[in-house]
């Protein structure tokens, strides 16, 4: 079983890394919101880099994990070849399981590209300890995105998922106050941020990489949305038979 | 009796209100080499699916060796052909090979398959820089990798050039004559006709003739006497009367012979033409015979 876990994994990151541009265009996108946003913007103040860097880095978490399941998973699932691995003997769990861990390698592929140029171009630091709460928030942040992107992947045309996928992810981004400093934002997003996943997601990670106070409604809102896009992503990977007519 | 591989009970599959497979019983019985025909949204691939786990049936029952198809250990002794030319562009051929192995207990000898296939030498190329032909081949030998007992190739030879569908029409045969089941769909009748000793003909989700190659190719070769005539005299031999427009069509077995007895009989015709049915027009004809049987009852 675990044996067939590292082969879907394997064979899923190998057709990606065979289109280059693939990869590259996972990892420029957060590498230039930094170099544009952050690096010009905090030369003297550590505490503030530190915290715009948290911001890039869920933000690029976020990004990751909804156009690498919803789109991903929508693409896959019109090809003939993803039809064909359910007849093996497998079941769906080792696909699954690969899935989430090729998600999970291109993901840390833009972290870790993201944190190099903040090491290197900001004055940001992290403590050894700060690192360890920072991976950990960033698991739990990941949840919500990776469920959401799952029910969208599994429930939508391809076409449709990617469509979707670019409507959500703006506001997401923008409303959960993930493209500016915490309190800096336009009033009605201090209004909304609290309900969006984003905000509670980005504030656990703030929160364990410097002094920040977690808002207790964002926290509520982060369980609310992780059960709810549980549900959906639970709903539409059950009801799912890949394409409709075949 | 041999053991019965994959089963149907009363199987349905609606898609919303489109009945695509109605009401099919069907076995496939250990060391048979099935053709299945039909016209394209006959069902024939819906009803595939469902025996491979692919699809759910709406109501009644499939079965794959005595278990739910649906269940991974159920699937352990198939093989199947991905549709159309679906292998990941970018993954190489032996990786794909590799990559279905690993699924299986004893796959066989990777190097050894694709030789068979004619594909030797071409373990390192991407399957994108294929062929059609070639990623056909490729495709149809992923279904013999993990020594199954029973094959679902679907539409097989798509695309191969006739040197390449022979050299396949002989390795299915081989299997079959170790001892493999075969379960086959095709448009092309000569295929079904070089390989299947029995054929199930499909048309609107069910089924239409079940029985062996002899006796549905009899029923195939079927020839429409089309002319202008207003009215058909009794006739020996006349399986169905199709009118379109003007012209008249007169479906038959044996069209010399219709032909005379029509002159016997004295009928006043003209722009007499006879063709022979295609494949989809002879199973629809079947359907149609036995309206005209019932009808003469």
């Amino acid at each position: 079983m675990l044996q067939l876990v590292a082969t879907h994994a394997k064979y899923q990151i190998l057709e990606t890394v065979r289109i280059p541009i693939a990869v590259i265009g996972n990892v420029f996108f957060p590498v230039a919101v930094m170099l544009f946003f952050v690096v010009p913007f905090t030369r003297d103040d550590p505490a503030e880099a530190t915290q715009a860097t948290a911001s890039v880095v869920t933000f690029a978490l976020m990004m990751s994990f909804l156009f690498t399941y919803g789109v991903g998973v929508a693409e896959d699932r019109g090809k003939p070849w993803d039809s064909y691995t359910r007849t093996l003997p497998a079941g769906s769990a080792p696909r699954f399981a690969g899935r989430i861990l090729s998600g999970f390698t291109f993901m840390a592929l833009s972290l870790v590209s993201v944190v190099v140029v903040a090491a290197i171009g900001t004055p940001a630091t992290l403590s050894p300890a700060e690192l360890a709460a920072a991976l950990g928030a960033l698991v739990v942040a990941a949840i919500p995105f990776a469920l959401l992107g799952l029910a969208i992947g599994y429930s939508m045309p391809f076409k449709a998922a990617l469509a979707f996928t670019q409507i959500v992810f703006f506001p997401l981004a923008f409303g959960g106050g993930l493209l500016g400093p915490p309190g800096d934002g336009p009033g009605f997003v201090e209004t909304v941020a609290p309900y969006l996943p984003t905000r509670g997601a980005v504030e656990l990670v703030w929160a364990a990489v410097g002094d920040y106070e977690i808002n207790p409604t964002a926290m509520v809102m982060l369980g609310l949305w992780i059960a709810g896009t549980g549900a959906l992503a639970i709903w539409a990977y059950r009801r799912d038979e890949g394409r409709r007519f075949s | 009796m041999a053991e019965t591989l994959a089963r149907a009970v009363a199987a349905t599959r609606r898609y919303g209100g489109i009945v695509a497979v109605d009401q099919v019983s069907v076995e496939i019985r250990a060391g048979e080499l099935v053709g299945l025909l039909g016209p394209n949204g006959a069902g024939k691939t819906t009803l595939i699916n469902m025996l491979i786990g692919l699809r759910r049936p709406t109501s009644g029952t499939v079965e794959l060796f005595g278990g739910d198809p649906r269940s991974p250990a159920s699937r352990r002794a198939i093989g199947v052909t991905p549709q159309e030319t679906g292998l990941p562009a970018t993954l190489r051929v032996a990786e794909c090979v590799d990559f279905v192995a690993a699924h299986y207990p004893d796959p066989v000898d990777r190097d050894e398959l694709l030789g068979r296939l004619g594909l030797d030498g071409l373990q390192r190329r991407q399957t994108g820089g294929l062929s059609g032909g070639q990623q056909r081949r490729l495709a149809v030998a992923l279904a013999f990798v993990g020594r199954p007992r029973l094959v679902v190739l679907d539409e097989p030879t798509t695309g191969l050039d006739v040197e390449a569908r022979h050299a396949l029409w002989q390795g299915i045969r081989d299997y079959h004559a170790d001892g493999g089941t075969v379960l086959l769909t095709s448009h092309y009748l000569e295929e079904i006709e070089a390989l299947a000793e029995r054929v199930i003909v499909m048309g609107d989700g069910t089924i239409l003739t079940d029985g062996s190659l002899e006796s549905v190719r009899g029923m195939v070769g079927i020839r429409r006497v089309s002319l202008r005539i207003d009215t058909v005299p009794p006739l020996d031999g006349l399986l169905g009367v199709e009118r379109e427009g003007d012209r008249t069509n007169l479906l038959t077995r044996d069209a010399d012979r219709l032909v005379r007895d029509l002159v016997a009989a004295g009928a006043v015709f003209s722009d007499l033409e006879i063709r022979t049915t295609s494949l989809e027009e002879a199973f629809l004809s079947i359907t149609t015979a036995g309206d005209a049987d019932a009808a003469a009852v």
